[in-house]
């Protein structure tokens, strides 16, 4: 299709115009209406592209002059738009690690990797949002004669937080790609297995991507269905409404009906439970802050094993900021952010797994959660 | 007299990012927005049937130029009972900043001979992106709200802001640039986005003023 400008001259180019744009259904970019078509007045029609040839001679044969304004149509389309990833992007080859992607291609990803790292990675069932969405994990393992211990990190608690997800996909990538020319790597998989959940709030995620960019808790309905959404991290059986929570429903922070009340916290906290004599480790990954906060967010009572936290804590932030200078800070919620119960982190901690930190990722508020795309390489290497 | 920040009270981090924002308010504009890059040192005092005080020295950097940073120092009193008085926040900066000179006067220039009046919406987008175009309005915005949230900080909230919902430029007969904006502000403590609605007038050479701010209904 191609945009034809046009400047009618005389009163009979003005006829034959509107003639033209009425009998062929041509579509007037300006004016609206034939109607409105004057001599001497700009003119812009989109003309589609079997009627191109038979328009040009028309006009020519009328002595109206125009010049091509938009050569293709489609064209400026495509390009304007954010690109749709189609459905046939590969994970290998077309998976582009810095873009944002809904949660329909998030499950086609998990689904891949699985096919193109069977020998190391499972996909594995943990159970069922509220809209009856399946939450899937990545078990990364190394097969091996020796029990291993198990690393868990959980991406996405909070639906707006985006780069948190997409960290997730990327640390998987990352461990895929490398294990088995990076001694390092190789070790760490010798000695350990990785459990990524890339996304816990699947219905919260999806509505921020069709509804409500600024969404953060999940989609359960309370008081009749006039009020939506549990914050998850505010539902951990770990203090839980006891401080930094609401218990009004249209609250952000909405702790939901008791402990546990919601599938998704359900369905994480039962397999946490199951297997917590062989998790060392514990992470949690929301944005925004540049914060590694240890546990707790309901006291500033210091756990027991704190000497330990601040130390790998300390040396994480140290890690992450030799590569793009990112300044992290280290400590409890309590102390540097504001007070809460309810967190997954502390509900790990309290059960007993020694290690259990959240990550607030880029930035400190500068762009937020809206963090741009070409900051996802960034911040995902500096915290690899 | 001065003590040793006392856990649990206000973090040290909320009244930097205050300072911070009041700062960025007082020197900033379409071309000019200063961040936090470090805070160097803080101290807190308790004062008596006044309020609670800090003293910070604040290392700052001109998001278009990272090379330029200034030392700030400030300070931060939120009132005792401070219900319906915004913080007291007071500042110095050492070092040069750079020249915006012709950016301002371009910017100017092209929002006053537009034809129609300039409507955007979603800055950034869901992604992020800001079209090269639209960042002057990104900015404006940004120093403009570091009002918005002052006046309404308390050592309970800690606001940023997330999104311009909308803007919208209104011609004026005087020399200044008018922005209409309903920005969405995300206080951090009760994690709710609230949209808000403020008048911006600016010209260059001049500091950017908020004539008029009000919280939406209906939400």
């Amino acid at each position: 299709d191609q945009v034809l400008h046009v400047v009618p001259e005389t009163y009979q180019q003005v006829q034959h115009l509107q003639l033209l744009c009425s009998t062929l259904l041509l579509d007037l970019w300006k004016p609206p209406m034939p109607e409105d078509i004057t001599a001497g007045e700009d003119l812009h029609i989109r003309v589609p592209a079997p009627l191109v040839q038979e328009v040009k001679h028309s006009l020519d044969q009328h002595m109206i002059s125009y010049r091509v304004l938009i050569p293709d149509v489609q064209e400026l389309v495509d390009q304007s738009m954010p690109r749709e990833r189609s459905s046939h992007s590969r994970v290998q080859e077309g998976y582009v690690y810095t873009q944002y992607h809904r949660m329909e291609e998030i499950y086609e990803w998990m689904a891949q990797i699985q096919k193109d790292y069977s020998e190391v990675v499972t996909q594995q069932f943990l159970g069922t949002t509220f809209e009856h969405r399946p939450v899937y994990y990545l078990q990364i393992s190394q097969p091996s004669n020796k029990p291993k211990k198990i690393i868990w990190m959980d991406c996405g608690i909070h639906a707006r937080e985006w780069i948190s997800p997409a960290f997730c996909q990327w640390f998987v990538k990352e461990i895929l790609q490398n294990y088995k020319s990076d001694t390092k790597i190789r070790k760490f998989l010798e000695n350990l297995d990785l459990y990524v959940l890339p996304v816990l709030n699947i219905d919260g995620y999806i509505y921020s991507w069709e509804t409500d960019r600024m969404w953060r808790k999940n989609r359960s309905p309370y008081q009749n269905g006039t009020c939506y959404g549990t914050d998850l991290n505010r539902n951990f059986n770990s203090s839980w409404g006891s401080i930094g929570v609401s218990f009004n429903c249209s609250s952000d922070v909405f702790c939901g009906s008791g402990p546990e009340s919601e599938p998704e916290t359900r369905a994480v906290a039962e397999f946490i439970k199951r297997k917590k004599s062989d998790i060392v480790c514990y992470l949690t990954i929301h944005s925004y802050g540049q914060l590694i906060l240890s546990p707790y967010g309901s006291t500033t009572k210091p756990p027991s094993n704190n000497e330990e936290l601040m130390q790998v804590g300390q040396k994480a932030a140290a890690a992450l900021k030799e590569k793009y200078g990112t300044s992290y800070k280290v400590g409890p919620p309590s102390l540097i952010l504001y007070n809460n119960s309810g967190s997954s982190r502390d509900w790990t901690h309290m059960i007993g797994i020694p290690l259990s930190y959240t990550f607030e990722l880029r930035d400190t508020g500068t762009h937020g959660f809206l963090l741009p795309a070409d900051q996802i390489q960034p911040t995902c290497e500096e915290t690899m | 007299r001065a003590m040793e920040l006392t856990p649990g009270r206000v973090p040290v981090s909320r009244a930097a990012a205050l300072a911070e924002g009041v700062v960025r308010l007082r020197r900033g504009g379409p071309a000019r927005a200063l961040r936090l890059r470090e805070l160097r040192g803080a101290r807190a005092e308790d004062i008596k049937d006044v309020g609670y005080k800090f003293y910070l020295e604040l290392e700052l950097e001109d998001v278009l130029d990272k090379d330029c940073a200034v030392q700030c120092s400030a300070e931060v009193l939120y009132h005792l009972g401070n219900k319906n008085s915004a913080p007291d926040v007071q500042f110095t900066l050492e070092g040069e900043l750079k020249s915006t000179e012709e950016a301002d006067h371009v910017f100017y220039t092209r929002m006053r001979s537009l034809e129609k009046e300039l409507v955007a919406e979603n800055i950034p987008d869901s992604h992020g992106h800001v079209p090269p175009e639209l960042q002057p309005l990104h900015l404006l915005a940004w120093v403009a709200s570091g009002h918005v949230i002052w006046q309404n900080s308390t050592e309970n909230t800690q606001l940023y802001l997330a999104q311009i919902q909308h803007v919208k430029q209104v011609k004026r007969s005087d020399e200044d640039l008018q922005f209409d904006y309903v920005v969405l502000l995300h206080e951090m403590v009760s994690q709710e986005i609230t949209p808000w609605e403020m008048t911006v007038l600016w010209h260059p050479g001049d500091s950017v003023r908020v004539t008029r701010h009000r919280r939406q209904h209906g939400h």
